[in-house]
């Protein structure tokens, strides 16, 4: 069963909360299809790779194998071994029968653990809850935005202030008022160049004013190694944190799937600045694999909690681990 | 950038290089490091498998086990086979005889096309090209704008339609107007699009055919991972570009994804995006970055970032007050100046051949705030003291301190190292080298760069 936007948001007190509107069989197939057939590339690579005769007989070439088409998917080295170390043991010591369709299904099991790893909803309990949006330049981070915005306004009935915090690209601010627009939202803006700081506090001081239900704060894409930048998203925090002391209640970081093993070290060092709580994976919808999140989950503790797997609005979605593993390696 | 790459071929390369003698399985050995390395650098792993094939083979070869100094022959080998992996010495874009140049530059969303428009326009401008842009991405929200704001700033005159025409149309269109206009150049610049969308790269396609470019450049971010080959060969299928610009390379992106492009497209690397200003836009040398990626230093370009900054008259000068031993803290100043001018001092040190090797040094941050803090210590003293500055006593201390907003101790540091400095440098004029433990007594107080290691 994949996660719902229910199960993902969690919407403490908060009465007005309609609930997601029922999804009927069909169109939950339809969900099910769009991720089968966003992944449906990783997974044609990878079944190249694991292949269904992979698991026939079982010996060191196997793992060699598996090993490679967990590298080829981005997973990284560490995790990998991980996965692989974990797997072969209990093959051996008859935990797991030897039998190919088993050992499949625990590998499924175990990436689906892997990714799993510090899951928790998004936090959106707060009156009004506060969620900054964080990450590199180019990753999806104001789509997102307008994304989720669409889903707690249309589908949920909340009321949504989006602030403008990317200052610096031009046309940042003209692009989050498209996405403020479609999504029936109040959009915070200042001059460009303005301080990110007060946008994100006069839009926590607007929301307050009229009793909204969610502030989402955008930033601009800063490389995680500029540390000036870096300084200054912490210092956007910092504001928000004194304009209402829990705030922000969910921190997420966007990361595109076609990210390698840079993405770990861009979850680290977002995490050290501003407390991250969890990743949205975009850009799920090419060729890319997106293995790289396994490898933040794993070795950071940070959970996916959305995906990304499209152009159109619904194709942003809660992140299930088991479909996530099993579409990355099923037939 | 490239950093964690060169740690680890730097590491395996050096005890190679100690070696007296190889054997196979020394040699087996390495590449098993060298290919453990490349793929933490997200070079592909089909590249890695047929680089590290390639690499055992020539290493193996009789003339190196044999030769007397078998570890420096495989450095030299990995030197030599990771340069071509990236592309040889490079190549020029290819600029029209008459009429405009037509570049046409795609790429997936988010690559930094828009960005690196502005840039290239800038670059080709700086060298006297009439350079304007052509705004065809009308599918992301206010992709119009963004590049009518930055292709300002880089001084480019932007051909738009807004966004209801279609893309095919608006290139066409402003090339028409490019030509009218007599341009030299037109920068085109496309929506992102994922490869696998056979609508978008069908457009892309249409706009290649209906604007002829010279050059088709793709846009690839250096923090690709895997996936970078399954999308630069369908780019390559639908719109056959010429050659890769690879941006968000001032990251600590380790760049295996600009090893694969070319290894398996063949195209080669042609420029580089640095940073967040419009200026941060290079040239791509690949000989170059393998030399860094191997911790050889990167010192044609240290020297041609000098060259650009630095004043020759003026290095005579400082040349001769060195060699009669008048240089003041005064001169100090001026240099520290100068070479802060060629950009932030950690990436000058990663151009310096052993510098990565440096264990205190590896993945450094020299802390500008510092330099900042001697500058205004210099400045708090007289001219007089600059040219003297055995005079400066206690209590002149305690007034430059107070003028500079540092601390007495502070004072006495700089006094102190400059003055070794200064013993140093007499010896080096001389013809000798300092000895190791001076240079360390001279980094031994503060203020000195601090090294912050990450």
């Amino acid at each position: 069963m994949a996660t719902s936007w229910q199960e993902m948001l969690d919407l403490g007190a908060r009465p007005s909360a309609a609930p997601e509107p029922e999804q009927g069989t069909e169109e939950r197939r339809g969900v099910f299809r769009r991720l089968r057939q966003s992944l449906s590339k990783s997974r044609q690579a990878l079944v190249e790779e694991i292949g269904a005769s992979l698991f026939d007989r079982i010996d060191e070439e196997t793992w060699e194998r598996l090993e490679e088409a967990l590298i080829m998917a981005d997973v990284g080295v560490p995790t990998t071994a991980e996965v692989v170390e974990r797997l072969e043991q209990e093959v051996d010591s008859g935990a797991v029968s030897a039998d190919g369709e088993a050992v499949r299904e625990r590998l499924i099991g175990i990436l689906a653990e892997v990714a799993a790893n510090g899951r928790g909803p998004i936090d959106l309990s707060g009156e009004p809850a506060v969620l900054l949006m964080v990450g590199v330049n180019g990753t999806g981070k104001t789509t997102t935005i307008g994304k989720i915005a669409w889903h707690l306004s249309k589908e949920f009935g909340l009321s949504v202030v989006l602030a403008a915090g990317d200052t610096y690209r031009a046309a940042a601010a003209e692009q989050l008022a498209e996405w403020a627009k479609r999504a029936g939202a109040e959009l915070i803006r200042s001059a460009p160049g303005g301080d990110p700081g007060a946008v994100a506090f006069d839009a926590i001081a607007a929301a307050r004013a009229r009793g909204a239900d969610v502030v989402i704060v955008d930033t601009a894409g800063r490389l995680h190694t500029q540390g000036n930048l870096m300084d200054e998203l912490a210092k956007v925090r910092r504001v928000i944190a004194k304009q209402m002391p829990d705030a922000p209640h969910e921190t997420l970081i966007s990361i595109d799937a076609t990210t390698g093993q840079n993405g770990l070290r861009q979850a680290q060092l977002f995490a050290e600045a501003v407390e991250v709580d969890g990743v949205v994976l975009t850009k799920l919808d090419g060729t890319a694999r997106g293995g790289i999140v396994l490898a933040i989950a794993n070795e950071l503790g940070i959970p996916v909690k959305l995906i990304g797997t499209g152009e159109s609005l619904e194709d942003l979605r809660p992140f299930d681990p088991e479909d996530f593993a099993r579409a990355l390696l099923a037939e | 950038m490239f950093e964690q790459l060169s740690d680890r071929l730097q590491a395996t390369l050096s005890e190679v290089r100690s070696r007296g003698k190889l054997n196979e399985g020394d040699v087996d050995a390495a590449m098993r490091e060298i290919r453990l390395a490349l793929l933490e650098a997200d070079v592909n792993f089909k590249v890695v498998k047929s680089f590290t094939k390639a690499l055992k083979e020539r290493c193996l070869g009789a003339d190196v086990l044999e030769s007397l100094d078998p570890g420096q022959q495989v450095v030299k080998i990995v030197n030599e086979e990771l340069t071509g992996l990236m592309g040889g010495t490079g190549r020029e874009l290819a600029f029209a005889s008459k009429g405009p140049t037509v570049i046409l530059m795609a790429g997936l969303q988010g690559s930094g096309k828009t960005t690196a428009c502005a840039k290239l326009a800038r670059l080709l401008g700086e060298s006297g090209k009439n350079v304007a842009l052509a705004a065809c991405d009308v599918y992301r929200p206010a992709a119009v704008d963004q590049l009518v704001t930055v292709g300002e700033r880089a001084g480019a005159h932007v051909y738009e339609q807004g966004t209801d025409r279609d893309p095919v149309e608006i290139a066409a269109w402003a090339l028409d107007q490019a030509r009218e206009d007599e341009r030299d150049v037109l920068i085109v610049d496309t929506a992102g699009r994922l490869h696998i969308d056979e609508d978008l790269m069908a457009e892309l396609a249409k706009i290649r055919k209906r604007t002829k470019p010279h050059d088709v450049l793709l846009v690839v971010d250096a923090m690709t991972g895997q996936d970078a080959v399954a999308v630069a060969e369908s780019f390559a299928e639908a719109a056959e570009f010429d050659g890769v610009v690879m941006t968000k390379l001032d990251g600590d992106a380790r760049g295996g994804a600009a090893l694969s492009v070319k290894a398996v497209t063949g195209k080669p690397i042609l420029f580089a995006s640095t940073g967040e200003k419009l200026e941060a836009f290079e040239r791509f040398h690949p000989d170059r970055m393998a030399s860094r990626i191997l911790g050889m230093g990167d010192m044609l370009s240290l020297i041609e970032k000098a060259e650009q900054q630095v004043d020759e008259s003026q290095a005579e000068d400082l040349q001769k007050k060195l060699e009669s031993d008048r240089f003041t803290l005064e001169d100090f100043l001026q240099q520290m100046r100068q070479v802060r001018k060629m950009g932030p001092l950690s990436g000058l040190i990663g151009m310096l051949p052993g510098m990565g090797a440096m264990k205190q040094l590896k993945n450094a941050e020299v802390d500008e705030g510092e330099l900042d803090r001697v500058e205004a210590i210099i400045l708090s003293m007289t001219p007089m003291e600059r040219a003297n500055p055995a005079i400066i006593n206690g209590s002149r201390r305690k007034r430059i301190a107070t003028g500079s907003g540092t601390k007495v101790q502070n004072v006495n540091q700089l006094v102190k190292q400059f003055d070794q400095m200064r013993k140093m440098m007499r010896q080096m004029v001389s013809g000798k080298m300092p000895d190791p433990q001076q240079l360390a007594q001279m980094s031994g107080g503060t203020p000195r760069p601090k090294i912050r290691r990450r």
